[in-house]
């Protein structure tokens, strides 16, 4: 057990060391900073300052180790369009990505869980097929388009939910949705798969034998004991959300993190766009960290089998 | 089909237009033309063609990109499996590190930065996509190694070369048609982002996403220009999501089975794996489930 989670853990660093470097390599690729920095009447010697300032002048490998440090204690520096720190940046829109991926989540949960239990239940009928369709649709949908279709028809044809921008709970209807869509067909297929995996279990015969109410034998213990991957994997989903929201933020013009680097790309705003990425990344890999973590502690079929 | 007659199909040119002629909605409505069923965009380029021309794009695209990442993934797949040992370890651990980068983050940034063009954009995604061939290639000779004619063939002297030449790799091609097909849809649908996000192809050509995100100013007066485009990529998405699982069942009964591989694997990547044979895109993207 031990060893596992230390192999996971570090396997976890070094994912974060490979997302550091490839953000490296990108932004040095990307070009020579001073030139996006410095206006075009900057003279040879201002180059030259803003060179040495920078820490450019050193051979690539220090570079790296400064630009690692930097890093390390959450230093990534200053905006080139506000000239804001972009820790700043990061912190004005972070809450609003959180905000959306929660109750993406939570929509996902409230769809998924009931209609995967019911598909469960009532297999092969109507419902169950209209889940399974609604689950493949999901797996072929652009999320994009599919915002696009949800602004084209509640907000201009209905005009009855706001088609972008955050605000109040209306706000977050569409896009909440849009984000989970996915999510809540997957977690839909989950709970179906675990809960008929239950139901054939011995301990449901035997509440059914001593005469429990369906609705007992089907919620209380059916549904408890199904939850541990459905719970987990809706967990792993909140991690990708903050991860992913890249294009749902996009469509609906919410002002959060994925969006604040799409606009940094455009401004060629290289600082903000690192930092972003690297926060992003850094909340996934934790995130799928914690959840592999829970998810052996909580299996003790996997606790065993890897020690 | 579409993509392979492209030329034939399309009634217009998919790049020009004729001003005079835009924002003609679909035929079935008022104004509509019925020299463009599905209308004209703000250029006055019409739909249908730009769809019949875009879905070489996309084909193309996920075609060489899929080739890319399916050769390296393969081949690392196979020295990984056949060699064991610490040549296993590390490119597994390297696989393991592939697999769990938040995909379309990295995808877009990576564009981005190297200024989007067909070829970054078939890299980055053969890129991201490679450790997921690796991975279960390498299973697959797994087993295959155990087999008595391989065991024979190193007895007879053969090299490693030639036996996962000869033996292995015949042999993991029915998986490989398998997973290629599998991950059509998946590029298609992240192609088509990285397109609507601005950091795909570059216009004029008529991506699909590019062409959704084109129609994104004018949702509340010319629909069509977005909701073809999109329903095109839908429908394709679905049959080949639907082929490659006809494939799976009916060509390689092993791969529904595939128990989960051994080792310090990630016990989530095997709920993942129930619950999306494909993984997830858009919102998902950002780690696509494992």
């Amino acid at each position: 057990m031990a060893r596992y989670l230390v192999g996971r853990a570090l396997q976890a660093v070094l994912s974060m060391l490979v997302v550091v470097s490839i953000v490296f390599v990108l932004t040095r690729l990307s070009g020579n900073p001073i030139y996006l920095l410095l206006d075009v009447n900057a003279t040879q010697r201002d180059q030259e300052i803003l060179t040495r300032h920078l820490g450019l002048d050193k051979p690539l490998p220090v570079q790296y180790g400064i630009y690692v440090m930097n890093i390390a204690v959450g230093d990534f520096g200053n905006s080139i369009i506000s000239r804001r720190p972009v820790t700043e940046h990061i912190w004005e829109r972070l809450p609003a990505t959180v905000e959306l991926g929660f109750v993406a989540m939570f929509l996902s949960v409230l769809i998924g869980v009931p209609l995967g239990m019911y598909s469960a239940v009532r297999r092969g009928g109507v419902l169950d097929t209209a889940a399974r369709v609604f689950a493949v649709l999901g797996q072929s949908m652009p999320t994009f388009w599919l915002g696009l279709m949800l602004i084209l028809f509640f907000g201009v044809v209905l005009g009855v939910l706001p088609a972008g921008g955050r605000g109040g709970v209306l706000h977050l209807i569409l896009p909440a949705f849009t984000l989970g869509y996915f999510t809540s067909a997957a977690i839909l297929r989950l709970t179906r798969s675990a809960m008929l995996e239950v139901l054939g279990s011995d301990y449901i015969k035997f509440a059914r034998l001593k005469g429990l109410h369906e609705q007992v034998v089907l919620w209380k213990h059916g549904l408890r004991n199904a939850l541990l991957p459905v719970v987990t994997f809706a967990v792993l989903l909140f991690v990708q959300f903050l991860g992913g929201a890249v294009v749902t933020e996009t469509v609906f013009a919410w002002p959060g993190l994925g969006r604040l680097i799409l606009e940094s790309i455009t401004t060629r705003d290289y600082p903000v766009v690192q930092a972003g990425v690297l926060v992003l990344s850094a909340l996934y890999l934790t995130g799928n960290l914690c959840v592999d973590l829970l998810y052996s502690y909580l299996n003790p079929r996997i606790r065993h089998y890897s020690s | 089909m579409t993509a392979l007659f492209a030329p034939y199909l399309a009634p217009h040119s998919s790049t020009e237009g004729d001003l005079i002629k835009k924002s003609i909605p679909p035929i079935w409505m008022e104004r509509g033309n019925p020299e463009h069923p599905l209308g004209t965009d703000r250029f006055g380029r019409d739909v249908l063609s730009r769809i019949i021309w875009g879905s070489r794009i996309s084909l193309v695209v996920s075609l060489v990109a899929i080739g890319v990442a399916g050769t390296l993934g393969t081949l690392l797949g196979l020295v990984s499996g056949y060699r064991g040992g610490l040549t296993d370890a590390f490119l597994m651990r390297l696989t393991d590190i592939g697999l769990s980068l938040p995909t379309i983050l990295i995808a877009v940034v990576m564009v981005a930065v190297s200024e989007p063009s067909f070829r970054n954009v078939v890299l980055v995604i053969a890129l991201l996509l490679w450790p997921r061939f690796a991975r279960q290639i390498r299973g697959e000779t797994l087993a295959i190694k155990e087999h008595d004619f391989v065991a024979l063939a190193v007895v007879a002297g053969r090299s490693s070369a030639w036996i996962i030449r000869r033996h292995i790799f015949p042999n993991v091609v029915p998986t490989l048609l398998v997973i290629s097909t599998l991950q059509v849809g998946y590029v298609i649908l992240l192609e088509g982002t990285l397109s609507f996000l601005g950091v795909g192809v570059p216009p004029p050509n008529p991506a699909w996403g590019l062409m959704i995100a084109d129609g994104r100013g004018f949702l509340a007066t010319a629909w069509w220009m977005s909701l073809f485009p999109g329903l095109a990529m839908l429908l394709t998405v679905l049959a080949v999501n639907l082929l490659g699982d006809w494939l799976r069942d009916h060509l390689d009964p092993k791969l529904r089975q595939a128990a989960p591989t051994a080792g310090a694997e990630s016990p989530l990547a095997e709920a993942a794996e129930r619950v999306e044979e494909i993984p997830a895109t858009g919102a998902t993207a950002g780690g696509d489930g494992g």
